[in-house]
């Protein structure tokens, strides 16, 4: 069979076929550990000296995926006739979407010389919106992979997560990946990483997670520079959750590493923020299966089962310990979610609405970091006010509701927290713009974001531009090689959460990345711009601005629902207002005709069909005042150019 | 052609049981029950001619140039054909236990019907008659296109027993004709017109308003031009472009530019002031009369719901609430009326909610009223301007010039959508 031409394997019979295949194996030939080594590095009889816990930085698309692929089958927990792309992403949308949302920990078995170590590789979520649950990833680990596309270099969300991983001082291993593609230029790129953390162009690894390439030196030298964890054996048990999964058939799955102590099965364990207690039902570690195990000594990273029923009774972040012998001090880092951006949900169909209650309701099991109340609108009906942690999660949240529940959701545009201080004192949060106080304001105070971009410095004057629209203060701006700019600005968040990033990417052509973290608020002059139909305010359209973009925002606006709105049997004025103040307007003229002059003679069958979709339609209508405005204007008057940052 | 009474199906409507494939089994006209109160009920044919020398851009209607037809299915052999439907016809009313009413109306569309022999019409004309009788007043309609005729066919059409020829003018400017593709010349209508009345038949004329490029002052030029040959009856029509034709490639290509609602509004407005100057009365929206006579009677039975039968391709009929569509295709249809077989190719049964949205749909475009018994509902129509006082004071729905541009908003109102 060997060196078969190509053209012949069609005539292979299966037997044939089947001899060939030890052939592609040879690539990534498994180097399981021995027995007798394996015995040494059981769950809960593991000598911390013998675990290296990593997680690997990427960004989408760099290949993380791919390359855990092949870790798993190298060190041989996974079969290669089990083996499916991604494996260990678990939504749908993961693997279609190609983002990893939630994180998960595999262990696996990896034997340099005599000695088998337990590799635990943390899986972190690959975006911004995910930043607070990347940290307590990071935080579980000794190491980092810097993994990095070698046909595109680094970007600003990996640079973001790099320099968090370097603040938690984690060894970090420079890899490029991908090096099998024609476009990889990996002594550029190595260049590059060399200069961000510190190390020889030569240090940084070259691999490819298709082939395989590489991979085994790279486990090699996980074991190599990673240190092994240090904690206190024998001190009470304090674990950080990092993760928290809700699986219909098993309630709460808690993915913890244990710092100090260990934990068994069977143990009552207490949650340090809530001081809720729990019994631990099912301790293991992920092999990539879920496999039980007596229990998880320091060092190690595993999950946990405790009949909780919802994620907000596993936070990330907080401390695990046992009632027996409690710690008294929780780990350090743990944080509520805040919401930033909020959005109204609402079903296109009204009928929908408590099917979207219950769909919030199962979401909200495995996302913490979800937050709604109902909320109903003129112009909407009824529906829900989210808050969320970003833009992503939106998109995420509203396309698992589309997708797994079957809902067909309109979503207003997104904005953020403000704090309304009116002159009588009085402080008012707004969450929603049809919120924002009417009489005297005295401040108005919005979020601000600490943003990184990256830019090939082609680019830079155009960036520069974007972000000075956007209210922008440049923070500070450096070369990363003569190629590439880093920019840092402080942005009002208000003013990214729309369409910045498609903005960005318009202007870079594609090649700019971006990263935020959330950097407090500062007053700014915001105002409440409202739009009014016949001068009925359409709550669905409110909208806070700078007082500058206040008139702009009310030409698009009332410019963009004259043309969706139909006609009228009497003239509609649509304007837009700041208080009682109208700073644009427009006319949607009556309507004089509307019949459909020729009237077939005999074919009535086709005019009263005709009126049969007409009645449909009118389902769909919504009333503002007396102007009736099909849900479709809405809807598309709501549309925008994505604004996701993926 | 574009009249109301071209009773023949749309090429992209979504026909139920209209079968793509020939092949398909021809559903079994079924018409129980449709006997219940038929002596009540006016009986009309329209017999559909689906033959025209060249087909216009526009044009969506069931109709075929020789080029198109290829062989087959010949113009020399369709009046036989038509006859044998005419048969198949009595034999299945019959079997439904419909009486034999006298037919108070025939109508023969198109196509232009004028593309066959007079005497080929009068054959069927004469089938028909001896098929059901015709009523003592009956009115015989011909459409004709004005380039189709001479004073020797219309005085043989008036011979057999037709009393009205209906030509598509659509208009008389010659840039709007062009863009029509309409191939007569426009001085032949006047002409035509002589003839016809020489003839002693009742004429009548269609025109089109709203052609891409059409001004205010063409339409008004066409109009005077119509109202001088003094028709006894005008249609006008606002062009609708149907997709599928030649003119909605050319509209989505940009080459034509359609004008908007208010430039139809305009010219709707203009036709009914000067037509009324002239003394025409319309007694539905696009049609006006000079005397309650002269009011095309077949239309009139379509929209009040009577009993009609279509023959020929494409031709929808309607019998007690039962809807149904022949095959469109001269051939096949052919090819089943030599078999014997009703050439239908889908039919539906009217639910009450259907016949109800119908009613209000159609009768609403008539200016003898709609019968309303809701007085907030008349009130507020008339408040509106959409409805005439004096009328809604009876408890009618006779709708003012705006009532009329915007019936559909009225025919909305009555059926409680809004």
């Amino acid at each position: 069979m060997r060196g078969a031409p190509a053209g012949r394997v069609r005539a292979q019979s299966w037997d044939d076929r089947a001899r060939t295949r030890p052939r592609v194996k040879d690539r990534y030939v498994p180097r399981i550990a021995t027995p007798a080594a394996l015995e040494r590095i059981r769950p809960a009889a593991t000598a911390p000296e013998l675990l290296r816990n990593f997680c690997i930085i990427a960004h989408i698309d760099h290949g993380k995926s791919t390359l855990a692929d092949r870790m798993l089958q190298m060190t041989g927990v996974v079969e290669e006739r089990l083996m499916r792309a991604q494996y260990l992403d678990r939504m749908d949308i993961e693997r279609e979407r190609g983002i990893t949302i939630k994180s998960q920990a595999v262990r696996m078995p990896w034997q340099v010389e005599d000695q088998a170590y337990a590799l635990n590789m943390i899986d972190t979520p690959g975006h911004v919106d995910f930043s607070y649950e990347v940290s307590r990833s990071l935080a579980a680990c000794e190491g980092a992979i810097l993994l990095v596309d070698a046909a595109q270099g680094i970007e600003a969300q990996t640079l973001a997560n790099l320099y968090m991983a370097m603040e938690h001082d984690l060894a970090i291993i420079p890899v490029l990946n991908k090096i099998d593609l024609p476009a990889a230029q990996p002594e550029r790129f190595a260049e590059e990483l060399a200069g961000l953390i510190g190390v020889e162009p030569e240090e940084c690894l070259q691999v490819s997670g298709k082939t395989g390439v590489g991979v085994e030196e790279l486990l090699d030298q996980i074991v190599a520079q990673i240190p092994a964890p240090q904690g206190q054996v024998d001190a009470p048990a304090r674990a950080m959750i990092f993760d928290s999964v809700y699986d219909t058939y098993r309630g709460v799955v808690t993915y913890v590493r244990v710092v100090d102590g260990h934990l068994k099965q069977g143990e009552k364990v207490t949650m340090m923020s809530t001081a809720d207690t729990h019994e631990l039902q099912e301790i293991g570690v992920i092999a990539p299966d879920p496999t039980t195990a007596e229990g998880l000594g320091a060092g190690e990273v595993g999950y946990l089962i405790t009949g909780a029923k919802d994620v907000r009774q596993s936070r990330v972040g907080d401390t695990v310990t046992t009632q027996h012998n409690p710690a008294t001090e929780a780990l350090a880092g743990y944080r509520d979610p805040q919401p930033m951006v909020f959005s109204g949900l609402y079903p296109i169909d009204g009928s929908d609405y408590p099917a979207l209650r219950d769909a919030l309701d199962k979401l909200k099991l495995n996302d913490a970091a979800l937050d709604y109340e109902p909320e109903t609108s003129v112009a909407l009906g009824f529906g829900f006010r989210c808050g969320f942690l970003g833009l992503l999660h939106l998109e995420i949240v509203r396309e698992r509701l589309e997708r797994e529940f079957d809902l067909d959701l309109i979503s207003t545009t997104p904005n953020v927290v403000y704090q309304v201080t009116m002159e009588d004192g009085t402080e008012v949060e707004v969450t929603n713009p049809s919120e924002f106080p009417a009489g005297k304001v005295a401040s108005v105070t919005e979020p601000t974001v600490a943003a990184t971009i990256l830019t090939p410095s082609d680019f830079v004057g155009p960036v520069m531009e974007l972000c000075q629209n956007r209210r922008g203060v440049m923070e500070g701006m450096d070369y990363l090689s003569p190629e590439r700019v880093e920019l840092r600005y402080t942005l009002p968040l208000g003013e990214i959460i729309f369409d910045f990033f498609d903005q960005l990417k318009s202007r870079t052509r594609g090649y700019a990345s971006l990263d935020y973290e959330a950097a407090g608020e500062q007053d700014a002059d915001l105002v409440k711009v409202d739009i009014l139909l016949q001068g009925e305010q359409v709550d669905a359209f409110s909208a806070i601005v700078h007082r500058d973009k206040a008139y702009s925002y009310g030409v698009m606006m009332t410019g963009k629902l004259k043309e969706l709105i139909p006609r009228q049997q009497f003239e509609v004025p649509i304007q837009a207002a700041i208080g009682s103040r109208i700073i644009a307007r427009e006319t949607v003229r009556a309507i004089r005709k509307d019949v459909l002059a020729k009237c077939y003679g005999g074919d009535i069958s086709r005019k009263r069909k005709l009126l049969e979709r007409q009645k449909e339609g009118k389902k769909r209508m919504k009333n503002i005042g007396r102007v009736e405005v099909p849900q479709e204007a809405f809807v598309a008057a709501l549309a925008t150019d994505g604004g996701g940052d993926s | 052609m574009t009249t109301p009474a071209s009773a023949v199906g749309h090429p992209t409507a979504p026909d139920p049981g209209r079968g793509r494939h020939p092949a398909r089994p021809v559903p079994e006209l079924d018409l129980t029950g449709t006997a219940d109160g038929a002596r009540h009920r006016d009986l009309g044919v329209y017999v559909h001619i689906p033959f025209c020398a060249v087909r216009c851009g526009y044009c969506d209607f069931n109709t075929y140039t020789a080029t198109e037809l290829g062989g087959g299915a010949s113009q020399d052999a369709y009046a036989g054909t038509a006859i044998g439907e005419v048969h198949l016809a009595r034999d299945a009313m019959d079997a439904a236990g419909l009486p034999r009413r006298p037919v108070r109306t025939v109508f023969f569309g198109g196509g232009t019907p004028t593309l066959l022999p007079a005497a080929d019409l009068a054959r069927v004309l004469h089938e028909i008659a001896d098929t059901w009788t015709l009523a003592p007043d009956a009115e015989i309609t011909t459409e004709a296109n004005p380039d189709s005729v001479t004073p020797q066919t219309l005085a043989e059409l008036a011979a057999a027993g037709f009393t009205r020829i209906s030509y598509g003018m659509q208009s008389a400017v010659p840039h709007v004709l062009a863009t029509l593709d309409r191939t007569h010349d426009p001085a032949r209508v006047p002409e035509a017109v002589a003839w016809a009345k020489d003839a002693g038949l009742a004429v009548s004329l269609d025109l089109i308003y709203g052609t891409p490029g059409e001004t205010l002052a063409d339409w008004e030029e066409s109009l005077r031009a119509a109202i001088a040959m003094a028709p006894d009856h005008l249609s006008a029509y606002a062009l609708v472009v149907e997709p599928g034709t030649k003119m909605a490639a050319q509209v989505r290509r940009g080459e034509l530019v359609m004008p908007d609602d208010d430039d139809e509004a305009d010219k709707y407005e203009l036709a009914d002031a000067l037509l009324a100057e002239a003394g025409y009365r319309w007694y539905e929206i696009s049609n006006w009369a000079t005397t309650p006579d002269q009011q095309c009677r077949h239309n009139i039975a379509y929209w009040r719901s009577q009993d009609w039968w279509g023959i020929g391709p494409g031709a929808h009929s309607h019998v007690g609430g039962h809807r149904w569509w022949n095959v469109k295709h001269p051939r096949p249809y052919a090819a089943a009326v030599e078999q014997a077989r009703l050439p239908v190719a889908g039919q539906e049964r009217l639910t009450a909610q259907q016949r109800h949205d119908e009613r209000v749909l159609l009768e609403v475009r008539l200016a003898r009223g709609m019968p309303v018994d809701d007085e907030r509902l008349l009130t507020s129509l008339v408040a509106d301007g959409l409805a005439q006082p004096d009328p809604a004071e009876r408890g009618l729905v006779v709708l003012t010039a705006r009532g009329r541009l915007l019936a559909d908003s009225v025919v909305h109102r009555i059926l409680g959508l809004t």
